[in-house]
């Protein structure tokens, strides 16, 4: 559904990714495993438009996306989470989520439909409905962040290192959000740097080193051989 | 004492007409970073385009709609054409593109009005006894009107889908866009909106000082200064600023000729610029 | 093609004898956060020191106050046998301790000849302002040794805006070699390198250290495990553990940090 092929960007002249590829079949969750600053961000970042890849080709459902507009990959699927979540501080939580929702074709219907499932499944969120974004902690952002990419209705939701900073407690429940995500055939591009977390909610995982994929292998593989994880990310 | 209050009756009028063009241009800066330096020149233009409204139909209100309407399309074909080549350019670039514009626009009103000044026919007519003087019944008219077009925006940006996609695009572009929300439309409808409101100003401003090419130099002048004590970006600190300074140069007329009043202006800005360089008005940041 | 594993044997001379660096205690809060937390590491002279960590470790901060961008709140760092904690950042460099950024130091408008050059100046003729440029042939002839070392030596008259992006990280490292240090520091010096450039510059490394003490914060494993003698690892800012190479690869509490386990 979303395939890179040997995709290079660059951040001025700083070569950043050297032709990397990826893809992400409907409904599945890949992991993107690497240490820090091979690349796996700037993949995301390729991905939604906000850097243009200099080479390779990026495919969304067969048509060719490099160069689209950030706000027209929103609108055909591309939900993003970035790394340091990005909530509007000023916007309340209501607000927040409105964002993803003022899209043309959504009725008014479905727009109180979304917002009851997600304020379902995150119950805190409706708590603090009319709360400014920047008062809630660390880990009810990173549910925000992920909330307001649901509202897109996205077909694929690439998820940058969404337990970063998080307390155990708040990991698990992160886990147990995309896997939620899964259930419903949202497919997910999973950036991690914690291993556990993302052997177990992964289908397949890719690892980077210096802006290349150099191991893919489905997460079972992974699971009962760790020594190439080991490897590429271990000391 | 009576001369304190009646400057600062002047004080508020001219602040709530100043806050109608300075918010159009912090709402401008906020959200694209552009420094607007044309805007006076679009209250220039709105004089224009309402006073010769004015001239064919007599009717003051239609004028402002008028006004208002022509000079933000024009605005938006403005900024479409000349400001969104330019995003992300260094502040320098976006300066000079719209001084240029400044220019364009003061020997277009020239070409297409004539050399002489306009004057706009007050719709309310009669003063009234504000202690010693008769103080004319338009611009306290102009004061309400401006303040609720600034209440109107206010309301605009606090509900309703357009006011949720500025307001996200001003705090973050990016992330904004991330959410599907069309960046160089709500660009594009900021600067409509603030070129309306400058237009709206310098309609209101005709029966007060006349309409003349070179009128908007000050307007920019004193808007500048307005949004860099208000904080650039912040709307509400801006309105604030706005009758503070003109209250000021109120007050400071009474002291020196009202050419020299603005003086005091300007050391507002320095001040603004030694001590609290993100605006007066707003809360100090962490 | 990888780095040879395993670390070079440390040199004679850093066996005994006072270290070159030493950092007691260190401590940088921000509010309530503990970004370094009592670090308190010793680094002899001659030898080449990796400090890694995951992220959030601490490293920046570390580098950050080692050379004078950021002042601990609490905690004395010793250079030399002098203590500089606190010290801005050009006072820390004239005494011998730079650090090499993300070319944040190139002027491109300049030759490369002339980027070494001026930095070399600050060194030995920093107030006689009167003499021509071209007469200070010491200058030019250290700045022509740099460039050698770093492997630019064909390109002094090359614009350094017209350099490519690994020749423009070589120079930054020349312009920091030029203040003739005693201590280096190279911030992360391989990211965003490809595979044959990372190589190139560990090269590079390897060539210069031998008349040098190094300290370089990087996240490619493998370069840090080639080229250092000792390790240090920093997690939530504080020294999780320090060793050769084979000893930190040893480590499972440090492999537990890295993958999270």
């Amino acid at each position: 559904m979303l395939a890179l092929q040997n995709v290079h960007t660059y951040y001025g002249k700083s070569h950043i990714l050297h032709g990397v590829t990826i893809d992400v079949g409907p409904g599945e969750v890949v992991g993107l495993l690497g240490r820090n600053g091979v690349g796996k961000s700037t993949t995301l970042k390729t991905i939604v438009g906000l850097v243009r890849p200099a080479d390779g080709q990026i495919t969304f459902e067969g048509r060719p996306i490099a160069g689209m507009a950030p706000h027209q990959l929103a609108r055909i699927g591309i939900a993003w989470v970035p790394e340091d979540r990005r909530i509007f501080k000023l916007l309340t939580v209501s607000e927040n989520l409105r964002t993803g929702l003022d899209r043309p074709g959504v009725t008014e219907a479905r727009r109180q439909g979304l917002l009851e499932k997600v304020y379902a499944s995150f119950p805190i969120l409706r708590q603090r409905r009319d709360q400014a974004g920047g008062t809630l902690s660390g880990g009810e952002q990173q549910m925000l962040a992920i909330a307001r990419a649901m509202m897109l209705e996205p077909k694929i939701i690439l998820l940058d290192e969404p337990t970063e900073g998080l307390m155990p407690r708040m990991v698990a429940q992160i886990r147990e959000i995309v896997q939620a995500l899964h259930r419903d055939g949202v497919a997910i591009l999973l950036v991690e740097q914690n291993v556990p977390l993302t052997l177990d909610a992964s289908d397949r995982i890719y690892i980077m080193e210096k802006g290349v994929v150099r191991h893919q292998a489905p997460a079972a593989d992974l699971r009962a051989d760790q020594s190439v994880i080991h490897q590429y990310l271990g000391v | 004492m009576d001369q304190i209050l009646i400057q600062t009756v002047n004080g508020l009028v001219n602040g709530l007409i100043l806050a109608l063009v300075a918010s159009g241009l912090t709402l401008i800066f906020g959200i694209m970073d552009v420094v607007n330096f044309a805007h006076g020149d679009l209250v220039m233009l709105g004089g224009f385009v309402g006073a010769a409204t004015m001239g064919t139909t007599g009717n003051f209100w239609l004028a402002l709609a008028v006004a208002a309407l022509v000079i933000a399309v024009f605005g938006a074909a403005l900024q479409v054409t000349t400001l969104r080549p330019l995003l992300g350019r260094d502040p320098l670039t976006t300066i000079l593109a719209t001084f240029g514009v400044s220019l364009v626009l003061q020997k277009y009103a020239i070409w297409q009005w004539g050399p002489t000044a306009r004057k706009i026919d007050e719709p309310i007519t009669g003063q009234f006894a504000l202690f010693y003087l008769q103080y004319p019944w338009y611009r306290i008219g102009a004061a309400i009107c401006a303040a609720a077009i600034i209440g109107g925006l206010y309301a605009f940006l606090k509900y309703g889908k357009y006011g949720v996609w500025i307001r996200a695009t001003m705090q973050d572009r990016i992330m904004a866009a991330a959410m599907g929300i069309p960046v160089p439309r709500v660009h594009m409808l900021v600067f409509a909106i603030g070129a309306a409101m400058a237009a709206a100003s310098g309609v209101f401003f005709g029966p007060v000082g006349g309409v003349t090419q070179t009128m908007g130099f000050d307007f920019t002048l004193r808007a500048f200064i307005v949004v860099v004590v208000g904080g650039m970006g912040n709307l509400g600190g801006s309105i604030l600023a706005a009758i503070f300074i003109s209250l000021l140069e109120a007050y400071a007329s009474l002291v020196v000729s009202p050419a020299q009043a603005v003086i005091a202006s300007f050391v507002m800005l320095i001040v603004t610029l030694l001590f609290r360089p993100t605006g007066l008005f707003v809360p100090t940041p962490k | 093609m990888t780095i040879a594993q395993g670390s070079p044997a440390p040199p004679a001379e850093s066996v005994g004898g006072a270290p070159l660096l030493a950092t007691q205690d260190l401590t940088v809060r921000f509010g309530g956060l503990a970004a370094l937390n009592g670090v308190s590491i010793a680094v002899p002279r001659g030898e080449i020191r990796a400090v890694i960590g995951p992220n959030g470790a601490g490293k920046s901060t570390f580098f950050n106050c080692l050379t004078g961008v950021l002042r601990p709140t609490s905690g004395r760092i010793l250079f030399d046998g002098q203590d500089i904690t606190g010290l801005p950042s050009d006072r820390v460099s004239h005494r011998g301790l730079a650090r090499s950024y993300q070319i944040t130091n190139i002027l491109p408008g300049a030759t490369v000849l002339e980027n070494v050059r001026v930095a070399a100046q600050s060194r030995r003729h920093a107030w006689s302002m009167l003499r021509h440029h071209g007469s200070y042939r010491d200058l030019i002839d250290r700045a022509r040794d740099v460039l050698a070392s770093v492997g630019l030596a064909d390109k002094t008259m090359e614009l350094a805006a017209n350099l490519s992006h690994g020749e423009q990280r070589n120079l930054e490292i020349g312009i920091a070699l030029a203040t003739e240090p005693k201590l280096l520091c190279l911030d992360e010096p391989t990211a965003g390198m490809s595979v044959t450039e990372t190589h190139q510059t560990v090269e590079l490394v390897r060539r210069i250290a031998k008349d040098l003490t190094i300290m370089i914060v990087e996240h490619d494993m493998e370069v840090v495990m080639g080229l250092a003698h000792r390790i240090t690892v920093l997690h939530y800012g504080e020294v999780l553990a320090e060793g050769t190479p084979a000893e930190i690869q040893a480590n499972a509490r440090v492999q537990e940090v890295y993958l999270k386990t």
